[in-house]
This record gives C-alpha cells, sequence and structure tokens, in this order.
C-alpha cells in the first residue's frame, strides 16, 4: 500500500489530465445535491396541475416546459433524481454487501460451497439482464420495493464473480501467507488484508453499476413496471411524454430523457476514471 | 474436432435445465398467489381463486408442478394466452422473425461502425480518433434505448420526414410478401417484390440504429484493446520490418487476431440486445416477441410472458454455443480447454 498523500495527488493529476473525469466527478455532485436538495431547489410544485397552462413550451417562467397537465417538466425532472439515485443505490449496495460478501467467501473457502454458489450465480446468468429484471418485477409484484429488489438480483452475479476471482487471486499471495503465520485469523485476514485490496476493482464495478441501476429502474418504469404515474421519474416522463412528443411538443421527452442519459453516463465516466486512478496496473 | 463438438454440446444441458428450472421458480415459487392475481377482477371470490389455481395446477405439490411443466415443455406445449386465446408457442414463433431480423441487422451496423472504430483509435492511440471512440462509446452505452428512439423518430420522421412512421414492420398499404422464412427483407427478394423490400427495409432502419448504438460501447473497447495486445506482437513487428504496407499489416495480418477475442464479447452483446428489443420494439411499434410478452404482462397474462423468459433464455444458450463453436473452428488451442 501506498501511503495516502501520493494516492491524493496522483489522483488530483489525473484529474487535471482529463477533463473528462472532472465533469463526471462535477455532474454525479450535482446529481447528488439535486437528489438531497431537489424538493427545495425545485421552483414549482412538481404535482400540481395548472389546466390554463398545459404543454407550454419552454419559457423564462418555465424552463423546461409544463406537460398535458400543466406541471413544471423542470421541477419534475429536478425531483425524479433522489427517486432513481435511491433505487440505484439501495440496488447496489444490496447486490455489493451480499456478492462480496458470498464471492469472498467462495474465493477464500473454496471447495463445496464456492462449486454451489458459482453454480447459482451462473444460473441468473442464462438470461437477458433486462428480460430476468422484467420477468421478477412481474412475479414478485409490481411496485418500488421489487424493483430495487429485482435490481439488486439481476446484479449479483457480477459482484460474486468479480470478488471471488480478486480473492481468489490474493489468497495465495505471500503476503496473506505471512498475515496468517503472524497469527490472524480468517477473519481477521479477510477484512484487514484481503478486503482493502480487493476493494479498487470493486468500486470500479460499483461505479459503473449505479449508473446500469438507474438505466434499468427508468426502463422498467418506461414499460410500465415499477413506479407508476403520476410519481415523477424520469422514465415515467418519458413513457408519459412519447405520444405527446410525437404532438411535436418535443421537450416533455428530451427534457427529462437527457437527464437520464446524463446521469447514466456520469456513472459511467466516474468509473473510468476510478480505473485510472485506482487501477495501479494502468499507472 | 468431434469430441470438443460434443463436449461443448453437452455443457449445454445443464445451461437449458437450469432455464426450464429457473422460469418455472420465477413464476410459480415467489411470493404472492398466481391464482388470486389471475384470477378475473380485482376482487375475486374464493371459489374463483380455488378454480383457477386448480386449472394451473397449483393445488399440487411444487416438485409435481413441476414435473407437469418439464412435461408440457417437452410436448413443445407453452400453455394458452389468455389475451390472445391462441398457444403461446404460435404467437412466439409467429413473432420471432420479426425480433431476429431487428437484432441481427443491428448487430451488423453495430460491428460495421465499432470494428473500424475500435482498430483506427489502436492504431492512433491516444490521437483525438481515440478520445472520440471512446466518447461515442461512453455516450452510446449512456443513452437509454426509449430515448434514443423517440428522440430519433422525432427528428427524422415528424421534423425532417424522412422516416416512416414508428408503426409496424411494413407500410399498411403495402401487402406483405409471401411468408417463406418470416424475415421480410428476406422474403420480399426471394419473391422479387421489390416495394415490399423497399418498404421493410425502410422501416428497419431507424430501430437498428437505435439498438446499434446502444452496444457500440463494448464492441468498440473489446476491438480497441485486442487490437492494442495483437499491434505490440513480435509478428506484427516482423511483418513491418519485411516493409510489408501498413494496410497489410494492419488489415490482412493484425485485424484478422484481433477480431478472436471481439467473438467472445459477441455473447454479452447479444443478451443486452435481446434485453433491449423489449423497449426498442414498445417505442417502434415492432410486432415481435419482445412487445407481444409486454403486452401479456400488462394483462396479468402469465404463459406467455415465462414463455417468453424460456425462449430468451434458450437463443442466449444458442448464441452461446455457437459462438463457442466458432471460436473452436477459428482457434485450434480452444478446442482443448472446452
Amino acid at each position: 500500500m501506498q501511503p495516502s498523500s501520493s494516492i491524493v495527488s496522483h489522483a488530483a493529476r489525473i484529474v487535471t489530465l482529463n477533463w473528462l473525469s472532472v465533469a463526471a466527478v462535477a455532474t454525479v455532485t450535482i446529481l447528488l445535491l439535486l437528489a438531497v436538495f431537489g424538493p427545495m431547489l425545485a421552483p414549482f410544485d412538481p404535482y400540481a396541475t395548472d389546466l390554463g397552462h398545459v404543454l407550454l413550451p419552454p419559457s423564462r417562467t418555465h424552463w423546461f416546459g409544463t406537460d398535458q397537465l400543466g406541471r413544471d417538466v423542470l421541477s419534475r425532472v429536478i425531483v425524479s433524481a433522489r427517486l432513481d439515485l435511491f433505487i440505484a443505490v439501495c440496488a447496489v449496495t444490496a447486490s455489493f454487501a451480499i456478492g462480496v460478501s458470498i464471492g469472498g467467501l467462495s474465493g477464500y473457502l473454496g471447495g463445496a460451497f464456492d462449486l454451489w454458489t458459482s453454480r447459482i450465480a451462473e444460473m441468473l446468468q442464462v438470461f437477458p439482464l433486462f428480460v430476468l429484471a422484467m420477468a421478477l418485477v412481474a412475479a414478485l409484484g409490481n411496485d418500488l420495493r421489487n424493483v430495487i429488489l429485482a435490481t439488486a438480483i439481476v446484479n449479483l452475479p457480477f459482484y460474486v464473480r468479480l470478488a471471488r476471482v480478486e480473492v481468489g487471486v490474493l489468497s495465495s499471495q505471500l503476503f496473506v501467507e505471512a498475515a496468517r503465520v503472524a497469527g490472524n485469523g480468517d477473519g481477521r485476514i479477510i477484512a484487514r488484508v484481503l478486503l482493502p485490496n480487493v476493494m479498487p476493482n470493486l468500486m470500479i464495478q460499483l461505479s459503473v453499476n449505479l449508473g446500469w441501476a438507474i438505466l434499468n429502474a427508468a426502463s422498467l418504469s418506461f414499460i410500465g413496471l415499477g413506479i407508476r404515474p403520476p410519481t415523477a421519474e424520469w422514465g415515467i416522463m418519458v413513457a408519459d411524454g412519447a405520444a405527446q412528443a410525437m404532438a411535436g411538443n418535443w421537450w416533455l421527452v428530451v427534457f427529462p430523457g437527457v437527464a437520464l442519459a446524463l446521469a447514466v453516463f456520469a456513472f459511467n465516466l466516474l468509473g473510468d476514471a476510478l480505473r485510472d486512478i485506482l487501477d495501479v496496473r494502468s499507472r | 474436432m468431434l469430441t470438443f463438438l460434443v463436449r461443448r454440446l453437452l455443457a449445454a444441458v445443464p445451461a437449458i435445465c437450469t432455464l426450464v428450472v429457473a422460469t418455472f421458480l420465477i413464476m410459480r415459487v415467489l411470493p404472492g398467489d398466481p391464482a388470486a392475481f389471475f384470477a378475473s377482477g380485482p376482487v375475486p371470490t374464493a371459489e374463483e381463486t380455488a378454480y383457477v389455481r386448480q386449472k394451473l395446477g397449483l393445488d399440487r405439490t411444487v416438485p409435481e408442478q413441476l414435473l407437469i411443466y418439464v412435461k408440457d415443455i417437452a410436448r413443445a406445449d407453452l400453455g394458452m394466452s389468455f389475451t390472445t386465446g391462441r398457444p403461446v408457442l404460435t404467437e412466439l414463433r409467429e413473432r420471432l422473425p420479426a425480433s431476429l431480423e431487428l437484432a441481427v441487422t443491428a448487430l451488423l451496423l453495430a460491428l460495421a461502425i465499432s470494428i473500424p472504430l475500435g482498430v483506427m483509435a489502436a492504431i492512433w492511440r491516444g490521437s483525438p480518433v481515440d478520445h472520440l471512440a471512446r466518447v461515442v462509446s461512453s455516450i452510446g452505452v449512456s443513452m437509454p434505448t426509449f430515448v434514443t428512439g423517440l428522440l430519433l423518430t422525432y427528428v427524422f420522421f415528424l421534423w425532417l420526414g424522412l422516416a416512416p412512421e414508428p408503426v409496424d414492420r411494413i407500410d399498411m398499404f403495402t401487402a406483405p410478401p409471401p411468408r417463406l422464412t418470416g424475415f421480410l427483407l428476406i422474403d420480399s427478394s426471394l419473391s422479387g417484390r421489390w416495394d415490399a423490400l423497399q418498404s421493410a427495409a425502410g422501416r428497419l432502419v431507424l430501430p437498428s440504429i437505435t439498438m446499434a448504438i446502444f452496444v457500440l460501447s463494448p464492441l468498440t473497447r473489446m476491438t480497441r484493446s485486442s487490437m492494442l495486445g495483437v499491434l505490440s506482437s513480435d509478428f506484427v513487428r516482423t511483418a513491418r520490418a519485411m516493409g510489408l504496407s501498413d494496410v497489410t499489416v494492419y488489415i490482412r495480418y493484425a485485424l484478422r487476431n484481433a477480431l478472436l477475442p471481439v467473438l467472445t464479447t459477441m455473447g454479452i452483446v447479444f443478451s443486452t440486445m435481446l434485453g433491449s428489443n423489449v423497449l426498442v420494439e414498445r417505442v417502434f411499434g415492432w410486432p415481435g416477441i419482445g412487445s407481444f410478452a409486454l403486452n401479456a404482462l400488462l394483462a396479468s397474462d402469465y404463459a406467455p410472458v415465462q414463455g417468453f423468459v424460456l425462449l430468451m433464455g434458450l437463443l442466449l444458450v444458442t448464441v452461446n454455443l455457437a459462438i463457442d463453436i466458432a471460436y473452436g473452428l477459428a482457434d485450434p488451442r480452444a478446442r482443448r480447454g472446452a
């Protein structure tokens, strides 16, 4: 391990070299701020209908225009950030925690446990991801909790596999042997020796996955699964606006759609940036 | 070679068993009472629920139910669709060509863009082309397919009037060609119906572009990294030292070797495409299996959904099998391990 100050300076150097990483970090920060303070920042009530002002194009009062019920599109786009990020963070945290524990253990223990967990992880991967998520939401019941659950289950195999391979490779290394010879127990070796070394690659996966989870949740609500109208959510707003957009009211699709794409893009770029910073081999 | 083929085919058996058991588990054993769900009306009576439960075989034990399900599949019986009143298998068989035609066109399109892009990014590493490839593929993978589809429709159909209306595979006023394979492009070419070919091809453009954009990223990245690996190998240095032209070195020698790893990513790419099929078909009113399953799902009609999930899994297993066999044919070293 390097002293942390050199990691910070290395990170700073990379960020200054690559403006895309700066943009990614900035966008993710803005998203997080919107998720926390969104309802306070929204200029209008995102659920207040105003039938006197329906389908107004973007203007100085309504920057993103209004929808078919006269609701302010900008306010709805802002408020959506919290819900979509909430789903993504919950789902990814769950699959990270469970997947890394299972994968780490099977990489460390090997044997029958490893065999069975690998089988089950493979089992989840015989289906296209989105199709599996769709089927799970349909089977579990059509609500927010099950969208989170389905997204978590679909992502699980990636963490199991990644943690298993990484821990498996590391376990046979000398410094792990040394830690064992020094009298550390299994639990301490896993928590103090193995996990910190596995973390960098898991972090990259985590960031990319957050973007994917947002995309997945929005796609599910776009086809009518999971979150329902009138909830303000990017996927639903695009689905709601699709018919209106074909009548020329483009702002109903463009703004929520671009917000969604930007959020996913930012997390993907952040994953790339983390890879540049954390992956020792690429230095 | 024969042993490789047999061994690889046998290895697909557990995957298929998994598919069958998993589709069964997803639809039957998870929490929630399907009978109450599928009985008519929002508040079904106790008799209705009991009747539906018996009709679906839900009053039996779980292993018994699984056995019935396996037998049904063995007889190619995927149940009936309540919404259309026809066997699920018939529905899927009729609609599969539409989905495959779209997916294959999109895949060819994605390959036609991403391979040259990846090769150029590798040859001029660190140049603007390399950065462009990285940005294009990152944007592509971040664009939700349904947003891309709607934006393309807005610009090219509504605004510029270049693309046809996003409904169905062929113009309403064009008679479809006689059904031979179900692939409209092939059928209309075979029967010499050039008007139908033109109409069908025109309707394929936007949905296949939409789908292709989404899978550019893995293909471009893989082409770039495997090309970089090949370019730094000894045989490329030797070829250069012998005075071969850049084009010969890059295209004839390097690219050929670099394409093999790209073949292995095709499994993931195809899986992504099958998933995004549902969304793209919804946006473009495409009469494929994705839109069929989605309509059934929203109408709480569960046999088509189960059949669809099973078919998707089978397609994926088949594609992975084909990729492995192709890999074995192209690279003799791969035959030993499998």
